[in-house]
């Protein structure tokens, strides 16, 4: 069973939500990360999204932009994120890990290449951000064939056709992307997002997790009373920006953040 | 006035072909399901893109779920205007008498004396209102956004002349408009970006990326994802998801349709070659397109080559890129090995962009096009030489394709005939050619 699912059901024996923080890999600097993994599981993550820093990300806002732009004054590429969940694993084997980011990277190192390379660092889920299940099959074939979950966002302008069509797709959860625009903007409107989930809950099973638009302990139990996940991204990654290069200091305050979060949920 | 069907392109099985380069390693399975074109005299007109916007493997709609019902509306509402004999009197209403089509042929004798061969016949986009080709597909674009009801327009942009022809018929529309421009293209620009401001646009500064083209578009899309439900989107060439590669090559496709009949009547028989520059290559798609069944015609797309193809220091990704996804198609693009979109270095504005529409990448692996590269002082000795010659202030970008012109044309008789796509005119580019030279103006 995957790591996902398993988590997920977990969660729901102990009638819990589960809690997602989103950080970009290699920021402020590739040493960051993997302490800042552990640090976050400490505080009550549940699942990590991992972005994977992509020199045009078209889908994020000004916050998540900065955030690749200080990875790629690394150079972290998608080979060096995939080093970074290796070495996670070798402390931590139970929290789901999901990579984030664009399509282009895993072009350009090839499907099964990457693939391989992710189940055997011991990724869980991958989520493409700029490709929709219409261009997907190949490489959900893929992901699939190495027990990885292709994750996918639906969103407000997502009709039934659609939703179905993504819930097929999709395995581990589906990422309902609460606002029409990019991560880190606007404001949530709660009642909104209980409706699209009930309509999204008609098509199927899976978990849905809500992101984009939260920021605090109050939207995230907002969001919570509704959806089985709550992600959290540029919230957090405006702490790795505010304490860039300090390593505690990022710890401490995503950790600070996360155990708001965590005990409102 | 009749015109030749604004498209031939509502095929929607498209020839499958077989591409000889080498594929990426996921599309494998993609490319073998594809069988090739049954043989050779099959028309390549109308044969892509298929009804997803796919031209071979490249094209595609690789974009967050946000955008997929929007560009869904926006195909819907393409497909059922193209039908519509209202849309398109008011559209042939508007390139004639707003924009001056159609625009001249234009033997240039003396240039032609100058290269000693063929025989060079300019197509004057120059002579466009707005003084470039990009007026045409924003002229269509935006007779679609006010069907469709929306009230704000934005556009991205380069050398700033697609802006340019937004703001304007944003004006004239009376609709919102919102340029979004790299910091770096603004600097080089600078007269672009105040017609901009005259014609009531906002321009919004990029900052973000390499501060061109591409951080341009990049902001124009977070842009339509946060406003999509006023908000209409038009990109400036033939890039994007589908069914913008589509939509503009139809609404540019003009020129070459007027270039094949003002050329029959001028010299009584088709041109040998065609040259036109590559920047997202509406304006050489533009016109290759309804010569792609003339098999006859040879096509040569002229990409940048910045400071030489050996630099790494250019923009010519079907010269020296490979294929991968941005901006929602899949195409060539310059990258490095991890797969980041890498800066990219033009004198002309309009050129300095990673990638390149899907249709040429496709015209590219079939071989009916030639793509080549151009450096930047080959197009400045084309500029100057041009003006001189002839008395025509070319485009920086425009001069690639005419600098092909001095390369291929010696090598051909007399008789022959080439037709350049003379895209746009110099005069934004005249502070920059100025400033290389050392001169204040
Ligand atoms: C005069 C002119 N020609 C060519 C281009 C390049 O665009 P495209 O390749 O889409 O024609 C531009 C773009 O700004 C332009 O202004």
């Amino acid at each position: 069973m995957s790591r996902i699912k398993n988590c997920f059901d977990k969660l729901k024996t102990r009638n819990r939500k589960a809690l997602i923080p989103y950080v970009t890999a290699g920021d402020s600097d590739p040493t960051v990360t993997v302490p800042l993994m552990h640090a976050m599981v400490n505080a009550g993550a549940d699942i990590i999204e991992l972005g994977v820093p992509f020199s045009d990300p078209m889908a994020d806002g000004p916050v998540i932009q900065r955030a690749a732009e200080r990875a790629l004054e690394h150079h972290v590429s998608l080979r060096d994120v995939l080093t970074m969940v290796t070495e996670f694993r070798q402390q931590d084997s139970h929290t789901p890990v999901v990579l984030m980011g664009y399509l282009n990277p895993v072009e350009v190192m090839g499907y099964t290449v990457f693939a391989e390379a992710a189940a055997q660092a011991g990724v869980d889920g991958v989520l493409t951000v700029d490709l929709p299940p219409e261009e997907a099959e190949t490489l959900v074939a893929t992901l699939r064939s190495q027990q990885l979950d292709p994750i996918f966002l639906l969103a407000p302008t997502s009709d039934d056709e659609r939703i179905k069509l993504i819930c097929e797709a999709a395995s581990g959860y589906v990422y309902y992307v609460a606002i029409k625009g990019v991560t880190g903007a606007g404001n949530l409107d709660v009642q909104a997002v209980a409706d699209k989930l009930e309509q999204i809950r008609k098509h199927t099973d899976l978990p849905v997790g809500v992101g984009f638009g939260i920021k605090d302990a109050e939207s995230a139990a907002a969001v919570a009373a509704v959806a089985d996940a709550v992600v959290v991204g540029s919230a957090l990654v405006q702490k790795v920006e505010q304490a860039a290069g300090q390593h505690d200091r990022i710890n401490a305050e995503i950790a600070g953040l996360l155990m708001q979060m965590r005990a409102g949920i | 006035m009749r015109r030749v069907l604004l498209t031939q392109r509502k095929n929607e099985h498209a020839v499958p072909l077989r591409f000889q380069h080498r594929i990426l390693d996921g599309l494998r399975r993609k490319v073998s399901n594809v069988s090739q074109l049954k043989n050779k005299d099959d028309k390549l007109i109308g044969q892509v893109p298929d009804n997803r916007g796919h031209f071979g493997i490249y094209g595609g709609k690789f974009v967050a779920e946000t955008l997929m019902v929007p560009l869904q509306e926006l195909q819907d509402a393409y497909d059922k205007y193209l039908d519509d004999p209202d849309f398109i009197a008011e559209l042939d209403a508007d390139l004639q008498n707003y924009v001056g089509r159609p625009s001249p042929l234009y033997l240039a004798e003396g240039w032609t004396r100058h290269l000693g061969g063929a025989q060079i016949y300019l197509k004057r986009e120059d002579l466009n209102h707005t003084g470039a080709h990009k007026v045409n597909n924003t002229i269509g674009q935006a007779l679609l956004a006010k069907r469709l009801g929306k009230t704000r327009i934005i556009a991205e942009t380069g050398a700033g002349q697609h802006g340019v022809a937004t703001a304007t018929v944003a004006a004239r529309l009376g609709l919102k408009c919102v340029i979004y421009m790299g910091a770096v293209d603004i600097a080089r620009q600078a007269i672009n970006v105040y017609r901009m401001k005259l014609l009531g646009a906002e321009v919004v500064s990029v900052e973000s990326g390499s501060k061109t083209l591409k951080d341009a578009l990049n902001e124009a899309m977070r842009d339509w994802v946060s406003n999509i439900d006023n908000t209409f989107y038009i990109i400036g060439t033939v890039a994007g998801p589908h069914p913008y590669p589509a939509m503009v090559r139809d609404f540019q496709a003009i020129i070459g349709r007027e270039a094949r009949q003002q050329i029959q009547q001028q010299a009584g028989r088709f041109p040998d070659a065609l040259i036109a520059c590559v920047g997202g290559g509406s304006n050489a798609i533009g016109l290759f397109y309804p010569f792609l069944d003339d098999k006859d015609v040879a096509i040569y797309g002229v990409e940048a080559a910045g400071d030489g193809l050996d630099s790494g220091r250019h923009a010519a990704p079907l010269c020296a890129g490979r294929p991968g996804v941005l901006h929602g198609n899949r195409t060539y693009l310059m990258e490095d090995d991890d797969g980041q979109i890498i800066e990219t270095h033009s004198v002309s504005a309009g050129l300095d962009y990673p990638g390149v529409g899907p249709e040429h990448a496709w015209l590219k692996d079939i071989g009916r096009a030639e793509y080549v590269a151009i450096d930047d002082d080959e197009a400045l000795q084309a500029f100057h030489d041009l003006t001189r010659i002839e008395g025509i202030i070319p485009a920086l970008e425009s001069s690639h394709a005419l600098a092909y012109a001095t390369k291929l044309a010696p090598t051909m008789d007399k008789e022959q005939i080439i037709i350049v796509n003379l895209s746009g005119r110099g005069d934004k580019d005249i502070h920059t050619v100025a400033a290389l030279e050392g001169i204040e103006v």
